[in-house]
């Protein structure tokens, strides 16, 4: 209703003479896109779908890769950008965005090296490495469960 | 005006304090899911074996239910502009046609897990099969949950009140969005 935009311009008036804040507050509650905006991020997002969708029948794995996992990035960044309108917020909230992005991070150097490799100096990970080798020999459809319907090469 | 609230009301950081506190949950979203995620990627990483396990799951399945949720966030998104020019009732349809994307991807989903369970590939088949269900259960709950949300801000976007409302349900969405924009290419495409 249209007290929350009073109310906001309010708070905002009451630092007054802030130039910024009032501007920025302008920005945020007055300027509204066309529809045809929104609807041509929407198109270049499955524009982007459907690039990687097609990205492994190249076959070549690094460019699948990068269909995949850059891609999804770029998507990600439009979403974040025009859909969510992340770059018309706050500082504060992009400071502790980037803080929870930093931990996650922070996990995967910490705990990676130990999960990615099975051995190393003094020390070797046999059960990971049984696991790797039986399952590189005949992979399970559905762990025996099932008779396999369709037998696979695994060369 | 009705009665609000102090925590509604006030804005201590010049951001709106309900949309503070949306933002403080993803932020709190990303760790859920980008530790789940770093997880699956380093196991992925060190276990090859498990190109076997994905060449099982269905591609199509996921690249529809990719496109359903990208269209509801265009409608979230579309949602949020009719807020913004204080019509209500708009504003609701469109969070109507973002629900009907979230039952479809959640139709969907739930058509392609009973098939591959029946073929054998239970959450116990083995650790791929149970980093596939793990994530993408808490994902489909996120989904079941936005889409209850969104009846609820509906009920009040049809009087026209509170629509910042709409906005606040849309930034959680598109988060929802966000994380199956990861999930695709990690569970569907590397294989």
């Amino acid at each position: 209703m249209s007290e929350h935009v009073s109310e906001s311009h309010a708070a905002h008036a009451h630092g007054s003479g802030d130039h910024h804040h009032h501007d920025h507050a302008h920005h945020e509650e007055e300027h509204v896109h066309p529809v045809e905006h929104y609807v041509k991020v929407w198109a270049g997002l499955v524009v982007l779908f459907f690039i990687s969708v097609a990205g492994p029948l190249v076959g070549i794995k690094i460019l699948t890769l990068i269909t995949a996992f850059g891609i999804a990035i770029v998507k990600a960044s439009m979403v974040v950008k025009f859909f969510m309108h992340l770059d018309v917020e706050k500082r504060f909230v992009h400071y502790f965005l980037a803080t929870s992005l930093v931990f996650m991070f922070l996990f995967f150097a910490a705990v990676s090296p130990d999960v990615m490799r099975h051995e190393g100096t003094h020390w070797v990970n046999v059960a990971a490495q049984d696991t790797v080798a039986k399952g590189l020999a005949a992979p399970p459809e559905g762990e025996g469960e099932h008779e396999s319907e369709a037998p696979e090469t695994e060369h | 005006m009705a009665f609000k609230p102090i925590a509604t009301t006030r804005s201590a950081t010049g951001i709106q304090t309900a949309k503070l506190a949306v933002w403080w949950l993803l932020a709190s979203e990303v760790v859920i899911f980008g530790g789940l995620l770093a997880s699956y990627i380093m196991h992925r990483i060190g276990h090859p074996e498990w190109a076997h396990y994905a060449i099982h799951t269905n591609v199509w399945a996921g690249g529809t239910n990719t496109l359903v949720l990208l269209t509801s966030s265009l409608t979230a998104v579309l949602a949020h502009r009719e807020a913004q020019l204080k019509n209500g009732r708009r504003a609701a349809m469109f969070l109507g046609f973002t629900i009907l994307g979230a039952l479809m991807f959640l139709t969907i989903k739930s058509f392609e897990w009973g098939h591959e369970i029946s073929e054998g590939f239970t959450i116990s088949a083995n650790p791929f099969w149970s980093f596939y269900y793990t994530a993408a259960g808490i994902h489909a709950c996120h989904v079941i949950v936005g889409a209850l949300c969104m009846v609820w801000v509906i009920t009040t976007a049809l009087k026209n009140e509170e629509l910042h409302r709409v906005e606040l349900v849309g930034i959680y969405w598109h988060f929802v969005d966000l994380v199956w924009i990861f999930l695709f290419p990690l569970l569907y495409i590397a294989k």
